[in-house]
């Protein structure tokens, strides 16, 4: 890995916002998470205080508890140089809304605003402030990218992935039509108004399908699930997996939704 | 107009399971975006435009009230009539005495989605007098007894084959052998029958894009004509806007133009763009006799100040349903009343009360690609998120969800207790799944299984693993 920011001055200590979703079903990425940022010269740390991020809470009207979960990532992360999350959701909830929902408190706004200015998603991160423009890995096959909304249209996400992506052997990125569509997702919306989410998430299998790629990824795990379990619903043999397994060479694992092979 | 809102997720399952309407909306995702993101594209000004138009109505929603008083004067010094109603009755009630007055019997009208809300034509039927809508779009579901179901092409849920079988039920004094197969034909169909209901109109009803608060002058962009010949043909003009057309100046509108119609439908500008000022006078060779202006405020006025005064900026381009990922896939009916799309979650919570819209700013995935192409620069999913605030205050949220919520947050703030109960759980989860690496159903889980699979967790935590290997070194 070519990380010319790290080379030039003192190691920062970045804090792992592992993110809910990731802890919970998908930890492989977590430590994809941990050797990229240790291969771009980061020392990386995971807060034990952490759950999530507060998102749930606050898209769904309840300011208190979302700020009360907030509270407690401020608390547990604003000591690190950098917060690093492998979600623009995630990081997107810390970095463009935090400031939002402690608006005009003396104690929290300030510490808020503070933990936004230095929280990032993995991938952007990665090129972006640490200067990494390639990785060493290598990824027989085609994949394509999805672009999921909030790191797209909240952190500017879009090149980062793929400038990291064209640096891995062996992989070929086809892009597909539509890649900065909504997949339908949506975090609770998906299934609150589940009928209207699969006929979202149709569009966009149909759309990964006819790229003719044979892997998804994607920088988030949500999305990562919605279209996965569609994906598999439907028959298609196009794994899925999160953008991190491929850059740190991480893929010897099951894809997302697939048994573990030899498991018949 | 019936609000059927309340039933939004019945509305959207027909909506789905229509394949008419369906491969209609198909329409929408191809014709649109692509022609917005050309023409924005073209112009190395657009995003510099967008933030000279935010900043304009923002300067005029500031002064709202000085510049509705100088638009009055400028429109009464020209001969004009204008008139404030507070509500849609009240508004009803002054059109309908306007056409009284003037013994109407007909009136035409150009497309206003203000008429709409206030529920207009269903109420000069009912006291006597015939509208008549002239913008083809309009016109059609007129004929079709239907509201509009989109702001700027209120008939794009309907196809040409069942445009030309309406036109067949409706035009019996026509050739049933004729030809009405292209789309030209039928819009030469339309435009003969309306040239006669032109002539005799009494009364000429339109929308209007903009109001100039220092000339008096009433806008109204169209792409078809039938606005003017609603405006010049009839004796009288009633112009029906709402009080955040107001724009300060003749430049202002002409800095606002520049991005209205490439976020509409990527024109640089529509076909025809009309001035009109107050009625005909001496030297004109034509125009109506008597002039009026409705502005209506049904609520509006409440939402200044408040955390969804930044609605108000709203230039109706429609460029935020054109790109609406729900909206594709259940068109604007479903959203049960008249204004559909990421604009109307926002908007009709206002208008009719969140307590019966609750669906519409709940319904969306926040995924905010109105807010990119929004020229008036309206944070809409921000505004969508402060009607879910108020729900979740109001209580008016299900029970069910409610309680979701409250368990998930209870743990959520105690990361120890957290982190225990998730290692059980996602344990057991993950040995579950670990034949097929995934769950065709799941209890609890209908909402997502009935139509994907759930994808099982890899077993044990992160924080878990993390934890072990930090023992370990």
């Amino acid at each position: 890995m070519t990380a010319p920011a790290a080379a030039a001055g003192s190691k920062p200590r970045v804090a792992l916002f592992v993110t809910c979703l990731v802890d919970l079903f998908r930890p492989t990425v977590g430590f994809a998470a941990v050797k990229l940022l240790e291969d771009a010269g980061c020392i990386v740390e995971v807060p034990a205080a952490q759950t999530c991020c507060g998102q749930p809470a606050y898209n769904s009207g309840d300011r208190a508890d979302a700020r009360a979960v907030a509270e407690g990532v401020i608390r547990a992360f604003e000591g690190y140089d950098f917060v690093v999350a492998p979600s623009g959701s995630c990081a997107g909830m810390i970095k463009a809304h935090y400031g939002e929902l402690f608006h005009g408190d003396p104690n929290w706004w300030p510490r808020a605003d503070a933990l936004a200015g230095k929280t990032f998603e993995l991938v952007s991160f990665l090129v972006d402030v640490m200067g990494v423009t390639q990785v060493e890995a290598a990824f027989e096959g085609s994949v394509t990218y999805h672009d999921s909304c909030s790191g797209l249209r909240e952190l500017g996400i879009k090149a980062q992935p793929r400038s990291l992506l064209g640096t891995v052997d062996g992989l070929t990125l086809k892009e597909m039509k539509d890649t900065d569509v909504c997949c339908g997702f949506g975090g609770t919306f998906c299934v609150k108004y589940g009928e209207i989410s699969d006929k979202i998430v149709s569009k966009k299998t149909k759309n990964i399908r006819e790229a003719g790629a044979g892997t998804l990824l994607a920088g988030d795990l949500g999305c990562l699930m919605n279209m996965a379990g569609k994906l598999k619903r439907e028959g298609s043999g196009v794994e899925v997996r999160h953008v991190a397994e491929v850059l740190a060479g991480m893929v010897e694992g099951p894809a997302i939704g697939e048994k573990r092979k030899g498991r018949d | 107009m019936q609000i059927t809102s309340p039933r939004f997720k019945k509305n959207a399952h027909e909506a789905l399971q229509n394949p008419p309407l369906q491969k209609a909306m198909g329409n929408v995702e191809v014709n649109f975006i692509g022609r917005r993101a050309a023409s924005a594209a073209a112009l190395p000004e657009f995003e510099a435009l967008r933030d000279n138009a935010r900043d304009i109505k923002n300067h005029t929603l500031q002064h709202l009230d000085l510049y509705l008083e100088a638009y009055e004067r400028k429109v009464t010094e020209a001969g004009g009539h204008v008139h404030f109603a507070e509500d849609a009755d009240a508004a009803r009630k002054i059109i309908l005495e306007i056409c009284r007055q003037k013994g109407a019997k007909t009136v035409t009208k150009g497309k206003s989605m203000i008429s709409e809300e206030i529920g207009l034509n269903q109420y000069l039927e009912a006291n006597g007098v015939v509208p008549v809508e002239t913008d083809l779009g309009e016109y059609i579901i007129q004929l079709r007894g239907e509201a509009p179901s989109h702001i700027i092409a209120p008939a794009v849920h309907v196809n040409k084959e069942e445009v030309e079988a309406e036109f067949r039920r409706v035009h019996t004094h026509l050739d049933p052998k004729r030809d009405l197969s292209e789309p030209t034909t039928l819009l030469a169909e339309a435009r003969g029958e309306l040239r006669a209901k032109f002539l005799a109109a009494d009364v000429g009803i339109t929308g209007a894009n903009f109001l100039i608060a220092e000339t008096g002058t009433s806008v109204i962009v169209t792409n078809e004509g039938n606005g003017d010949l609603t405006q010049i043909l009839p004796r009288t003009h009633i112009v029906i806007a709402s009080i955040e057309k107001i724009t300060p100046t003749l430049n202002d509108v002409g800095q606002i133009l520049r991005v209205l119609a490439r976020s509409a439908t990527g024109q640089e500008m529509s076909v025809y763009t009309t001035f009109s000022t107050g009625p005909r006078r001496p030297e004109d060779p034509d125009g109506p006799d008597d002039y009026h202006v409705v502005i209506l405020d049904n609520g509006r006025s409440s939402m200044l100040g408040t955390d969804f005064e930044d609605m108000l900026r709203c230039i109706r381009c429609g460029a935020c349903m054109n790109h609406c990922p729900v909206y594709h896939a259940i068109g604007g009916h479903a959203y049960g009343w008249v204004y559909p799309g990421p604009m109307g979650a926002v908007l009709t919570p206002t208008l009719i009360g969140v307590d019966k819209s609750g669906h519409l700013p709940n319904a969306s995935t926040f995924c905010g690609r109105c807010e990119s192409v929004c020229p008036m620069r309206i944070p809409l999913p921000k505004m969508m998120r402060h009607w879910r605030e108020r729900e979740f205050e109001q209580h008016l949220q299900p029970k069910a969800a409610r309680w979701g919520l409250k368990t998930w947050a209870w743990f959520a703030k105690r990361p120890r207790v957290y982190q225990l109960a998730t290692r059980v759980a996602m344990g057991g989860l993950g040995l579950m799944g670990r034949a097929k690496g995934r769950f065709a159903s799941l209890p609890l889980a209908s909402g997502w299984t009935t139509y994907r699979d759930f994808p099982a967790p890899e077993g044990e935590t992160f924080q878990a693993q993390w934890a072990k290997r930090r023992k370990a070194s």
